[in-house]
């Protein structure tokens, strides 16, 4: 008897050490080669494979600004200006994580917007759309506390109006604006724990939901553009007939939405990385200045729609309160959609409406967050804020017996 | 194996697990605990006294007191008499929705008549306001009674630091809790003097 020859190769033979010790096959097969998709995703479904790329820009960029920066009131700035003139390539670190932060709000709304649309908060995907919104309310988390670290005068001022908030709130407020900000005021102690929380703590939480997010999303499979379930109608080998196979059909989808997302991206991380005050809003590029106000306080972009909500209500604590109701109403969407029917595809006008109005209403508040507020637009706010809230129990009455049009057996298009 | 339920395992689990949970939330108040602030923090944020046995009759002085200019203003009796006719041009006159301590919440927003102890921060978006005491028709008021008036965006508050309606501020100015220690000393940031002064 001669030696028994394999035919396997090196890397056969690994990959078989590996499986013998770790799940590795196993898991490409479940969540990539053998994750069945449905066929019919369109240019909405690009946004979750983005937010992704977005976060590990987010991390590798966020990991390479610390160790030039400094979390400390009196050096903050000066490390911030020391990256960007000092630090070799720093500039392009920084603009990457600073317009990555405003890249990251635009795909997660386009992908809010998506679900909301394709009905893909609806049973049995509840808990991915939950675990979707405790994402999205860490990233607010963390986006506030990062804008609070380059120690400007728009982050001193932002951050102290931000906590102010906490302040109102009958009987404890006033200590628990102290716990917040270590210190009776905003100071060096508000900075030093922000800084933990936005490098260390918010992105450990952050990275243990995505997994939530994609495991939920993988044990009931993914919604589409028609909201049918694909895996009512499987083949012989209990594969979805309307199914592909994520790798390798959407992994090149996905990586020819990262090409054309890239191509944006970095226009305008070399061309426009403050967005004419939009991104980087230029009184931050004067340090924090207790006494000093700047002629108007408001927040980044992302925080505006919420902002409006805040400032349409004349009490402080009915402010925040209402403000607070905005984001937990989202939470309640997939109980207060009763509809049989998932998709906008096959729903009457009245939804296209509310959505549309809904959606409206919110941009409008972005906008109106950012102005000073004319008498014309404390009134519009007031309007955008009850067109908002409305959307919530319109859906919930009007969905219990929607009139829809026919829904089909297999996917359309 | 029995399908029976070993009731006093079961008991010990119970109470092992509650023994547990406490243990987990007294291990949790050294950490929620660390976020208040340090004693550094409280010694600066600290009472500050002041002497205010030199401050004539509608004259300011300034201490500061957790980063914050504190006013002191020492008002006569023309300016006092200003304070009851301007009701009906005030958005809170009676400091209803105003911050003060209880002992302040009067129309001289104040311990002693004639002595204002204020927050100098505008509240609309924390500027300073300027002190202007004299009962002078001025360039932002033709009917001014004596106050102070935020020059970022022209709030105008009167004497006992009550906003003006048509000012972007909403409320009056802050009072901060303070006592008397003697005649002609007072400390900013205690309720009341401990024992002996």
């Amino acid at each position: 008897m001669s030696k028994t020859k394999t035919s396997k190769g090196m890397g056969a033979r690994f990959l078989d050490w590996m499986d013998y010790r770790l799940p590795v096959s196993k898991m490409w097969k479940e969540h990539v080669s053998e994750y069945y998709a449905p066929k019919n995703f369109n240019f909405w479904y690009f946004f979750g494979s983005l937010a992704m790329l977005v976060l590990v820009n987010q991390l590798l960029t966020g990991i390479w600004l610390t160790m030039h920066y400094k979390p400390d009131a009196e050096q903050a700035f000066g490390a911030v200006e020391y990256i960007m003139r000092d630090v070799p390539w720093g500039w392009l670190i920084r603009y990457l994580h600073t317009t990555g932060a405003s890249a990251f709000f635009i795909v997660v709304y386009l992908h809010m917007f998506r679900g909301l649309m394709y009905g893909s908060y609806k049973k049995p995907r509840e808990l991915i759309w939950v675990f979707g919104m405790v994402i999205y309310v860490a990233l607010m988390a963390e986006a506030f506390m990062g804008y609070v670290l380059p120690w400007g005068n728009m982050s001193y001022w932002g951050a102290k109006v931000i906590t102010q908030l906490f302040g109102v709130i009958p009987g404890v407020g006033d200590t628990l604006l102290e716990w917040i900000r270590g210190d009776y005021i905003v100071s060096d102690a508000t900075l030093n724990r922000f800084f933990a929380l936005h490098v260390v703590a918010v992105p450990i939480v952050l990275l243990a939901l995505v997994v939530l997010h994609l495991a939920a999303l993988h044990t009931v499979g993914s919604n589409n553009p028609d909201g049918v379930e694909i895996k009512k109608n499987k083949d012989e080998n209990g594969i979805p007939k309307d199914g592909i196979p994520f790798h390798p059909y959407y992994t090149v989808k996905d990586i020819f939405g990262v090409g054309m997302f890239l191509l944006i991206f970095l226009f305008i991380v070399f061309v426009k990385p403050d967005m004419g005050g939009l991104f980087l809003e230029h009184d931050n590029y004067t340090p924090a200045d207790p006494g000093v106000t700047p002629a108007h306080i408001k927040p980044v972009w992302y925080f505006t729609p919420f902002y409006a909500i805040l400032k349409a209500v004349p009490n402080p604590l009915g402010g925040m309160i209402l403000m607070f109701t905005a984001i937990i109403l989202l939470f309640t969407l997939p109980w207060l959609d009763r509809s049989e029917v998932k998709s906008i595809r096959y729903r009457l006008l009245p939804f296209k409406i509310a959505l549309f109005s809904f959606v409206t209403a919110f941009v409008i508040l972005g906008w109106l967050g950012m102005q000073s507020g004319s008498t014309v637009q404390k009134y519009m706010a007031i309007v955008c804020t009850v067109v908002y809230f409305a959307y919530f129990p319109f859906l919930y009455f009007y969905s219990k017996n929607e009139k829809h049009k026919p829904i089909p057996e297999r996917l359309t298009h | 194996m029995t399908d029976k339920v070993n009731e006093s395992r079961r008991n010990l689990l119970i109470g092992t697990s509650v023994v547990g949970v406490v243990g987990a939330a007294f291990a949790a108040v050294p950490f929620i605990k660390s976020w208040l602030p340090s004693e550094r923090a409280k010694s600066a944020g600290g009472p500050v006294e002041a002497d205010f046995s030199k401050l004539e009759m509608g004259q300011k002085m300034q201490v500061m007191w957790r980063g914050q200019p504190i006013f002191i203003v020492k008002r006569d009796k023309t300016l006092l008499n200003t304070l009851p006719g301007l009701a009906d041009r005030l958005k809170d006159p009676d400091s209803e929705n105003s911050i003060q301590p209880e002992y302040a919440k009067n129309l001289h927003r104040s311990r002693k008549e004639e002595l204002l102890v204020m927050v100098g921060i505008c509240t609309h978006l924390g500027c300073s306001p300027k002190f202007y005491p004299e009962i002078v028709p001025q360039a932002f008021d033709s009917q001014w009674k004596g106050g102070f008036y935020c020059p970022c965006h022209n709030s105008r508050f009167d004497i006992s630091g009550r906003v003006f309606s048509g000012s972007p501020a909403g409320t009056n100015l802050v009072i901060p809790p303070y006592a008397f220690l003697d005649e002609n000393r007072l400390i900013v940031g205690v309720e009341k003097i401990e024992g002996e002064a």
